[in-house]
């Protein structure tokens, strides 16, 4: 009968208006239920915090720039090894860990929810592939739209309906959940090695601008009904000074949005909420950027938190990963994607004291601590760029705990300390906030109507942190929170007990959330004719050996959807 | 699945070399292959022939004579050999399908084993170069559409990858790039190969003098000046000439083979190669890729750096992976006496391996599993026979350039056959027992 | 009876696939073909004179590591004088080093090697030749 009850925790589901009461959750058969019998195993959660599992709105984790950086790191490895258990596989980490150690980390977190967030088309088989070796975690993948060639030609000729058929089939082949772009037009410039500048330079050969793809797909986002907005990693990422462009991105949709519903998610926003124009004197474009976002409700956000730490940078955005390489010296992978998009790996360490650095680890903090509203400011490390996702906890207690900020902020380069508003900022976040920022408001966002809160309906994720909101200050105790996160007291996920005590005790497949958005028939048929022709100039593989078959997926879970086209 | 009337099958994945062609047509009739028309010879070959010489049974020795045995005998004799070795190796996974590597690393993990592929053999050194450099790439279609120099360096396609040129490189129609007539091909290369009777312009180096020759190279992109008149056997001015034409190209590629990875100075060629792109990039577009000879080399290393972190030579003996190529590389690890049993999969290493390797194979408990007789089955106390993948049995594969496709099989096997993925399920369940029995 | 001078060819062994050595290989192993494809060795016309040979009759290619008896062949693929091929496979192994340098790859190409004429004496199959791996031949 599999019924399990939760008792007594102090519940956060901010969905459904639950902000620390003491509460029961019930559970049957994987769902959260109103009551069980005498007979349900139970979980005493006395003294402790009840979340929602956790859902990671954006983390990089699987597929083929992932592995190339795993390959290109073995020194990342060496000194971060899990051990082969009776029910666990081996593994290592650190910034790129393997797949299975990935699934176990992210649940002894308390995170039950995953999204892969770049996903090449032409290379989703091996992001699936991945996923499929990523334990207990639900996930999904967002496939790469804002440098494929159709996707530029149907709307340089304005034909939108075409476009969504096309992108619709796309994610139906991919097994994809929502429509990602990466520095629009500039990664195919980057496939001759060249750059644009700003929103309105053309790409060459495809005369079209990054506004125009960035317009044409959210159009196209409306018209499938997709779950998710438009996924966005905004141009100009090199630019020294590049808030501008991340407020100019947002602000090219503003009247897309129908009573101010989010129509726009830009990702990993610090990366490209800088202000200056040279290193030495970069700052802060945070206030400027959450000034727009309190203004805009059409749109939503993640941090793209820095931590300070040797990690690995990875993006679609292959012409920024050169810079990269310029700019450290470091080793560096490339790989560009016929007709779609690129990728590049560049290992990065974060130090406090060098002044970029230091600045880029405030603006993070200052745009979750400026943006007011906590549905729609999302916690992320765009993982590994900023750092990798064991780190969630101390970014946690950065955002509830002045204290915490304060011990980090004398620890950074000085000059950058001045520059910052950060250190007058007094806002902490509650609890409550918290459960927002990592599951409640990135489900929203990502319209996963069963994933995020507690109330009945709801998939049986549940996270119990051993933590008691009621005798702990976390402003002033922010190690205790820290602490109690790092190892979740019990992870349940479809209502089984996953992690106790921050071990895993149970490895189950998780879903793979994917999106089905169905268009009338004959458009659909009309756009197919036309891609077998360009799929016969433009690819080195058949039409008919790219799309994934359900089958493919261990674990296939289709969100169906009717498009208005 | 059987096909019984003569039909034509489309769009079929070849499973030879790493072009990974997936346009060929193959007709069949009855459950047989009657014909095939796309691929090149090596292909057609592989079609026709695949039945020819194969076990039907499994093979366990009895007595010093390999004799036909049951399947289940088979498992639980190649579980015992695995159970209780200390130091087994399990080698090859090309030339199969990720879904079966997937399955052996599991068992490598179970048995604390090494757990090698064909890689430690060929392009070994290319990964430990990428390890320090990095590598400029993209996919086959990139260099489809946009190349207009295109370079084989220690490469000989014609006679490797047959398809390749005609496919992806000079011989191939792109978007910006409509015929040969608007690309340039060089060979580099110790003889004049079939490949280099094709080229526009053919450089012929001495034997082990490639390092040299891309260290000239570089110097001479940087505008450096060259002090010696002859380098590796090619002419100063001939060297300044190709660093001009790489230099002022629009899109430029290297293509290199095992000329590189096999000659003095292994992993420091690679490095070198791999830094002369990344220093080309300064100046212009430049990628470099290795031309991956199996079909499914690619695949395996993908699949072992998912799974345990590193793309190879992976030490699994103290429960977590270890990676120290020259340590924990199959050669290595047999010529050092320390492997006390292998599992050989789809990889036929008494015909690949220097013959002072294969002799301390034949000396430990060999488990073979493989469609067909090779050099590694007399020496075997296990022989499984298996599906061929890509013709019966299907199974996901990645091309050289790492791009993931789904093969399906187009005949059925022979009955009574398991494929490599579910012997090593059955492998895996039998050990698991045997562990839980030890530790009782 | 003066001692003969038997003719002895310095040369550097480069070893590597060929077409004939893939199509025999899918054919199999023990096959006529892969046999006929792979027990061989490739050289300049010129060199093979200098041996007193003609194309066909058997060689000797004798490294640090060992020896094996191989058929004769004139390059297909123009080699120079002091260059040899052998496609890859268990004859060239007989004579390749297992010494890795601590990279795991052993030298394929490259490798310094002695030929010398050999029409008397008799290549070895395959299953003898793995007899000679085993140590029962």
């Amino acid at each position: 009968m599999n019924e399990l009850l939760i008792l007594n925790g102090y519940v956060y589901d901010p969905l459904n208006g639950i902000e620390g009461e003491r509460a029961d959750i019930s559970i049957r058969d994987g769902k959260v239920v109103e009551s069980v019998g005498t007979g349900a195993k139970i979980i005493d959660a006395s003294g402790m915090i009840v979340m929602p599992g956790g859902v990671d709105i954006h983390s990089h984790i699987a597929g083929s720039k992932v592995n190339a950086g795993r390959i290109l790191r073995p020194e990342d490895h060496e000194k971060d090894v899990e051990r082969h258990t009776a029910i666990t596989r081996a593994g290592t980490g650190h910034s790129i860990p393997s797949t299975f150690t990935t699934g176990y980390r992210y649940a002894k977190l308390g995170y039950t929810t995953v999204f892969e967030p770049a996903t090449p088309l032409l290379k989703a088989r091996h992001t699936h592939e991945e996923l499929d070796d990523t334990p207990i975690v639900d996930k999904g993948c967002f496939p790469l739209f804002g440098n494929d060639w159709r996707t530029m030609e149907y709307l340089r000729q304005g034909q939108l309906e075409e476009c969504a058929a096309y992108v619709a089939w796309m994610l139906r082949a991919t097994k994809g959940y929502a429509i990602k772009i990466v520095n629009p037009g500039g990664v195919e410039a980057w496939g001759w090695g060249r750059y644009l500048v700003g929103l309105e330079d053309r790409v060459p050969n495809f005369d079209i601008t990054p506004r125009e793809i960035v317009r044409g797909l959210c159009k196209v986002n409306k018209m499938l009904h997709l779950p998710h907005t438009i996924h966005v990693h905004t141009n100009d990422l090199a630019k020294i000074g590049n808030y501008q462009t991340t407020i100019d991105t947002m602000d090219s949709v503003r009247d897309l949005s129908s009573d101010s519903k989010p129509v726009i998610h830009i990702t990993h926003v610090q990366f490209t909420g800088r202000t200056g124009s040279a290193w030495h004197s970069v700052g802060s474009g945070a206030p400027e950027i959450a000034d727009y976002v309190n203004k805009h409700g059409h749109v939503t956000a993640d941090m793209g938190q820095v931590v300070f730490m040797n990690t690995t940078t990875m993006t679609a955005d292959g012409g920024f990963q050169y810079m990269l390489y310029q700019l450290s010296g470091n080793k560096w992978m490339n790989f560009d994607v016929e007709v779609e998009t690129g990728a590049g790996i560049v290992p990065y360490r974060y130090r406090r004291n060098n002044y970029v650095n230091a600045v880029q680890w405030g603006i993070g903090l200052e745009l979750a601590l400026l943006i007011k509203d906590p549905w729609r400011v999302y916690m992320t490390t765009d993982h590994p760029n900023g750092g990798d996702f064991t780190k969630y906890p101390k970014i946690i207690c950065w955002l509830m705990s002045r204290k915490a900020r304060e011990k980090s902020l004398a620890r950074i380069n000085s000059i950058a300390r001045n520059k910052l508003d950060l250190p007058d900022i007094d806002r902490e976040y509650s609890f409550s906030e918290i459960a927002v920022v990592t599951r409640a408001g990135t489900a929203n966002a990502l319209g996963l109507k069963e994933k995020g809160h507690l109330g009945v309906g709801a998939d049986a994720d549940v996270a119990v942190y051993n933590i008691n909101p009621t005798k702990i200050d976390p402003s002033r105790d922010y190690r205790l929170v820290r602490r109690a996160l790092k190892k979740a007291a019990f992870t349940i996920k479809d209502g089984r007990t996953v992690v106790k005590n921050g071990e895993i005790v149970e490895t189950p497949i998780g879903r793979t959330y994917w999106v089905d958005s169905a268009v009338s028939e004959d458009l659909n048929a009309k756009v197919e004719s036309q891609m077998r022709k360009t799929f016969a100039q433009y690819y080195t593989v058949q039409m008919d050996n790219y799309a994934m078959a359900d089958s493919e997926l261990a674990n296939s879970n289709r969100i169906k959807v009717k498009a208005e086209v | 699945m059987t096909i019984l009337s003569k039909t034509i099958i489309p769009n079929v994945i070849c499973t030879f070399c790493g072009s990974t062609c997936d346009d060929l047509q193959v007709t069949v009739e009855d459950e047989k292959v009657l014909s095939v028309r796309s691929g090149c010879s090596s292909s057609l070959s592989k079609y026709l022939n695949y039945n020819a010489d194969r076990y039907l049974s499994p093979l366990v020795r009895k007595d010093g004579e390999l004799r036909d045995a049951t399947y289940d005998d088979a498992v639980c004799r190649s579980a015992e050999i695995l159970a209780n070795a200390k130091y087994p190796l399990l080698y090859g996974w090309s030339s199969t399908s990720n879904e079966a590597s997937r399955a052996g690393i599991e068992l490598a993990e179970w048995v604390g084993g090494v757990i090698d592929n064909t890689t430690t053999v060929c392009h070994g050194p290319t990964l430990l170069g990428v390890h320090d450099i990095g590598e400029v790439s993209a996919s086959l279609g990139e260099i489809m559409h946009r190349a207009d120099l295109v370079v084989y360096w220690g490469s000989n396609p014609v006679h490797s990858h047959p398809h390749h040129i005609m496919r992806y490189t000079s011989m191939s129609t792109g978007r910006f790039r409509l015929s040969k007539k608007n690309r340039t091909m060089v060979v580099v290369d110790v003889r004049r190969t079939d490949t280099a009777k094709l080229a526009d312009q053919f450089i012929q180096i001495t034997p082990n003098g490639d390092y040299e020759l891309m260290c000239a190279l570089r110097m001479a992109i940087r505008g450096d000046e060259l002090e010696q008149d002859v380098i590796s056997g090619v002419p100063a001015e001939k060297i300044e000439e190709l660093a001009e034409l790489m230099v002022s190209c629009q899109f430029g590629v290297i293509f290199f083979g095992l000329g590189l990875t096999m000659t003095q100075g292994r992993h420091r060629n690679v490095d070198v190669a791999l830094s002369l792109v990344r220093d080309l990039n300064a100046r212009t577009k430049f990628l470099i890729m290795p031309m991956r000879g199996h079909f499914n080399v690619a695949g395996a290393n993908e699949v072992s750096a998912w799974v345990t972190g590193f793309p190879y030579a992976v030490d699994l003996s103290q429960g977590y992976p270890r990676y120290n190529p020259g340590d924990t590389t199959a050669v290595d690890v047999l010529v050092r006496g320390d492997c006390d049993a292998a599992l050989v999969v789809a990889s036929d290493p008494v015909a690949s391996f220097p013959i002072e390797v294969s002799r301390h194979l034949a000396k430990i408990p060999v488990i073979t599993i493989d469609p067909h007789p090779s050099a590694t089955t007399p020496i075997s106390e296990v022989v499984f026979p298996t599906t061929v993948v890509g013709i019966e049995t299907g199974g996901c594969i990645y091309r050289m350039d790492g791009v993931a496709i789904m093969t399906r099989p187009v005949v059925s096997p022979p009955p009574g056959l398991h494929s490599d993925v579910e012997i090593l399920r059955d492998i895996l369940a039998h050990v698991k027992k045997l562990k839980a029995g030890q530790q009782a | 009876m003066g001692a003969v001078e038997i003719p002895s060819l310095k040369a550097t062994l480069v070893s590597g696939r060929t077409l004939g050595q893939g199509r025999g290989k899918v054919i199999g192993k023990f096959s006529e073909e892969y046999f006929r494809n792979v027990a061989i060795c490739e050289l300049n016309p010129e060199d093979l004179k200098s041996l007193g040979i003609s194309p066909g009759q058997n060689v000797k290619i004798t490294t640090k590591t060992g020896s094996v008896v191989v058929k004769s062949a004139i390059a297909s693929q123009a080699s120079q004088r002091g260059l040899i091929f052998m496609p890859y496979g268990p004859w060239v192994n007989m004579v390749i080093p297992s010494e890795t340098y601590g990279t795991g790859m052993p030298s394929m190409k490259g490798i310094e090697a002695e030929v010398t004429a050999a029409s008397d004496e008799k290549l070895l199959d395959l299953r003898t030749l793995v007899r000679h791996v085993t140590g029962e031949a």
